[in-house]
């Protein structure tokens, strides 16, 4: 029988929630590693028991996590005891070391600062782990600062895709109030060159090698917040959802506006429409209909809450422009939480499932394409990331 | 023998319950301790010292024998009652923020 698992990060752990194909109850597991950031776990697309997992933490840096059991048991690849002082020393896992070669356009070593004064990229921590959709044993990370890093041996070592800051535009990159972080990965699954992924803020850029060269994709956003509007870099997308029967289609909750493209990139346009704001962070699509995509919209940027303190999922079967208020089991009133940007998730049943955690540990889910809602739980820590696996 | 007690989240990444020994040989310094730690539990190489640099990390403290070491030259010699096992050497995650 066919059955969803939820990967949900929290600031204080890590929960894998799982329900067989109704959807009706669900078993909570965890936390683990209690205490950690889990700011993103997700499962390989090819063996959906290997998941990926980063874990962080402001004293003791990154870690990565790699389970084989659907996540009962875990392991830091190359990182079991060793029998003697002497043994080999591995750990490598842990480690991401910017790509400085003259070969691929460097050394590219700065980035601009919060006060416009140009800044080294430092590592801090990973945002996003992508696994591939055919090996099980590779895997992307987007990390901040912002880059892009790959691994092909299960997550033992990570090399940097240096040609995605090595394009030019680096040094015009600068942090959004939550860091400069690459947080979203988009893996094409017509064309296994094909990657997109987005930084704030920077904005949306395009691999169509593989990931050797990289180009920014952001014609057609306005972001009133810079000094150049329609500047070629330097606008804070939030995240970026595709659907794979339309991969040309792309959706952008950017900083303000929703965006949408039909050219994968090379332009967008505005679908925010008849939405009460179009500032948020998370935008998703439904599994089997290409068209029909979700959004939780946010007051402001200044106040990163619901309207008027009522939950709602804002749905459009347009793909965009024509919103509807999803409200059912969802609160009403006196709801202020936030959703962060990798906070949404689909499953691929029919009616798909749609999920999402809030920054005050409640995670949401619906059984119907969003008509209702339900608590799937409630009192974890604040959500960071929620990630549905379907399981047949 | 070294004796190294680690804080409570380095402690369940290493998979360890209480402080873990070491032996090591030559000189005991903060240098040749975390080497011999890492060597040991390879999970643990980046997390009290930075991955190439080898530097502390900022919200990492050593202690030993009562006295706040992190200051101290990473190859300096650890105090005696460290290197005859009496006394172990604390690896602190400093208290920061509210």
């Amino acid at each position: 029988m066919s059955g969803v698992r939820l990967l949900v990060g929290t600031v204080k752990g890590a929960f894998i929630l799982e329900a067989d194909g109704t959807r009706k109850k669900w078993k909570v597991n965890g936390p683990h590693f209690t205490g950690w950031e889990i700011y993103h776990m997700k499962g390989s697309p090819a063996a959906p028991n290997r998941i990926y997992c980063s874990q962080s933490s402001g004293w003791f840096g990154q870690v990565i996590q790699r389970s084989n059991d659907g996540g009962k048991t875990w392991e830091a690849p190359g990182g079991g005891v060793t029998k003697s002082p002497q043994g080999f020393p591995q750990g490598e896992s842990n480690r991401f070391v910017y790509d400085t070669s003259s070969e691929t356009g460097k050394p590219l070593t700065t980035h601009q600062w919060y006060d416009g004064t140009q800044h080294p990229w430092e590592f801090k921590r990973v945002w996003h782990l992508e696994p591939s959709l055919h090996d099980p044993d590779t895997v992307y990370a987007g990390v901040e600062d912002a880059a892009i890093f790959r691994s092909t041996d299960g997550a033992h070592s990570w090399q940097e895709l240096p040609g995605l800051r090595g394009h030019g535009t680096g040094p015009k990159w600068q942090p959004g109030a939550g860091g400069m972080c690459l947080h979203t990965i988009v893996l094409d699954p017509s064309n296994p060159n094909r990657i997109f992924v987005a930084i704030s803020a920077a904005g949306a850029f395009r691999t169509d090698d593989g990931g050797k060269t990289w180009k920014p994709i952001n014609q057609g956003l306005r972001s009133q917040y810079i000094p150049d509007p329609t500047a070629e870099v330097g606008h804070c997308v939030h995240r970026i959802a595709q659907h794979g029967a339309k991969p040309n289609v792309l959706y952008m909750q950017k900083h303000w506006d929703v965006m949408r493209s039909d050219d994968a990139g090379d332009t967008w346009h505005e679908v925010s429409g008849n939405l009460p704001t179009d500032f948020g962070f998370v935008i998703d699509v439904n599994a089997n209909e290409p068209e029909t995509i979700y959004v939780v919209p946010i007051k402001s940027d200044s106040e990163h809450f619901p309207l008027d303190g009522r939950l709602r999922v804002y749905r459009s079967k347009t793909g965009g422009n024509e919103w509807e208020p999803l409200t059912k089991g969802l609160p009403q009133r006196n709801c202020y939480v936030n959703v962060l940007r990798d906070a949404m998730s689909v499953d691929r049943l029919d009616p798909c499932g749609v999920y999402f955690g809030t920054t005050s540990g409640q995670v949401y889910g619906s059984a119907d394409g969003g008509n209702t809602w339900k608590p799937i739980v409630e009192h974890l820590p604040r959500v960071l990331s929620v990630e549905a696996q379907t399981l047949v | 023998m070294i004796r190294v007690v680690l804080p409570f989240h380095l402690r369940t990444l290493a998979q360890v319950d209480d402080e873990v020994t070491l032996d090591i040989q030559g000189p005991v310094t903060q240098r040749s301790v975390l080497d011999a730690l890492e060597a040991k539990y390879p999970v643990l190489r980046g997390t009290i010292r930075d991955h190439d640099t080898g530097k502390r990390r900022a919200f990492i403290r050593f202690f030993a024998c009562e006295e706040d070491l992190s200051h101290e030259p990473p190859d300096a010699p650890l105090p005696e009652a460290v290197v005859r096992g009496a006394e172990p050497f604390c690896v602190i995650g400093a208290i920061a923020g509210g």
